[in-house]
């Protein structure tokens, strides 16, 4: 499909990984995943769009923030545990203490009813973000292998059981998980077998 | 707030995020409704109102949204110098501060960055394997509901609807135009922000 030759570079050192990844982090906003495509594979070009697209599914999978589980996966690639580690400083270090500075700052301006309304306002705001970001999740779930239904009944079965019942993450995930996983397997058998 | 800290809550606070490292599936912020449950009802070291902004905080900063962990951590640790008598220096209370930031970010990152370097080579090598395939399949939905769900917990208070309805519908503004839009999401918080301030909700 591309005719066009890619131009491929890599991270030249540990302390280029840090820097990158610093800049990259510093940049998110709430919407990294656009900053990380911009940066990574537009300007940097340390992946393809291909490659992109793989690693950051897998990034999503496995536990924990993506951008860290991304920082681990490319810092890892090219210079071993250290990159990985020089990767993952540069996504915390900055940030940690940007954003204890700002809480500081905050808290010394302090109990005033505005900051206590402006922070409201944000929390509600915040709180639709992250709403919406799982909503923007719901067209993947029509490739799904075990169809849409199944998914969405999934889906509300995991909101009662989090949001309303309010039962302990580790349990929803521990019991669900492994059902919906199975269930999976037995849908990508049964398409493979047809 | 102030409360009082020993050696073995301080344990427990650890032990309670590393727990949690490995079932923060789609983001850290998923483990959000778990970390309400222990820290603001459970133990009560950590109010509703901290635990809000800590999140409402970390989302306007630059940086992962894990962030609002450390924040948390901070306030622990503030609140648990607040609680100390005589009371400590500026210096020892910010101290404290920053056990509490190690304390529940080494716990919430260390496993899964572990378990995420031993693990993405095999998994890029093994993509086509089906129990590879049916994993990420079987957890789509739940990592989908899992996010629709903390934000519905970080939304309000859940004791008060009738007064809260600002709140909702407010979020609820703001879902739309995320999924809808590409507004830039400072431009959300700010006029968040404002509307809190004039109080309008």
């Amino acid at each position: 499909m591309s005719e066009v030759p890619a131009v491929r570079n890599v991270p030249t050192s540990n302390a280029d990984l840090f820097l990158s990844f610093n800049w990259l982090a510093l940049q998110g906003f709430g919407g990294v995943l656009a900053v990380v495509q911009r940066e990574l594979v537009e300007k940097k070009k340390w992946l393809t769009l291909e490659e992109f697209v793989e690693d950051w599914s897998i990034a999503q999978i496995l536990p924990g923030p993506n951008v860290i589980n991304l920082a681990l996966m490319i810092g890892g690639k090219h210079f071993g545990w250290r990159g990985a580690l020089s990767a993952l400083a540069g996504v915390l270090l900055v940030p940690t203490i940007l954003v204890i500075v700002i809480a500081s700052a905050i808290a010394g301006v302090g109990d005033t009813q505005a900051m206590q309304g402006a922070l409201r306002g944000m929390g509600a705001v915040s709180a639709g973000l992250i709403m919406a970001t799982g909503i923007k999740m719901l067209p993947a779930l029509k490739t799904n292998p075990m169809g849409l239904m199944t998914c969405v009944v999934l889906a509300i079965v995991t909101f009662l059981a989090v949001a309303v019942m309010r039962l302990p993450l580790s349990w929803v995930l521990l019991t669900l998980g492994p059902i919906a996983s199975i269930w999976a397997w037995r849908c990508i058998s049964r398409n493979e077998s047809a | 707030m102030s409360i009082t800290l020993n050696f073995q809550d301080w344990v427990s606070l650890f032990l309670h995020f590393v727990s949690l490292s490995l079932l923060a599936v789609g983001g850290a912020i998923t483990t959000a409704p778990d970390i309400h449950r222990y820290l603001v009802d459970e133990q009560h070291w950590l109010t509703h109102y901290q635990f809000t902004s800590s999140v409402a905080i970390a989302q306007g900063a630059p940086g992962p949204n894990v962030m609002f962990v450390a924040l948390m951590g901070w306030n622990v640790g503030m609140n648990a110098a607040a609680g100390m008598s005589p009371t400590p220096t500026m210096l020892y209370a910010v101290m404290l501060a920053l056990l509490g930031v190690l304390v529940t970010m080494v716990g919430i990152i260390v496993p899964s960055a572990t378990l995420t370097f031993f693990s993405t080579q095999w998994a890029h090598k093994n993509r086509d394997l089906k129990g590879v395939r049916a994993f990420k399949a079987g957890l789509a939905p739940l990592v989908m509901s899992l996010l629709v769900a903390t934000g519905w917990l970080l939304t309000g208070n859940h004791d008060n609807y009738l007064e809260d309805w600002p709140m909702w519908a407010l979020a609820a503004v703001t879902t739309v135009i995320v999924w809808r839009t590409q507004t830039h999401l400072l431009v959300l918080l700010s006029v968040g922000a404002v509307l809190g301030m004039l109080k309008i909700i």
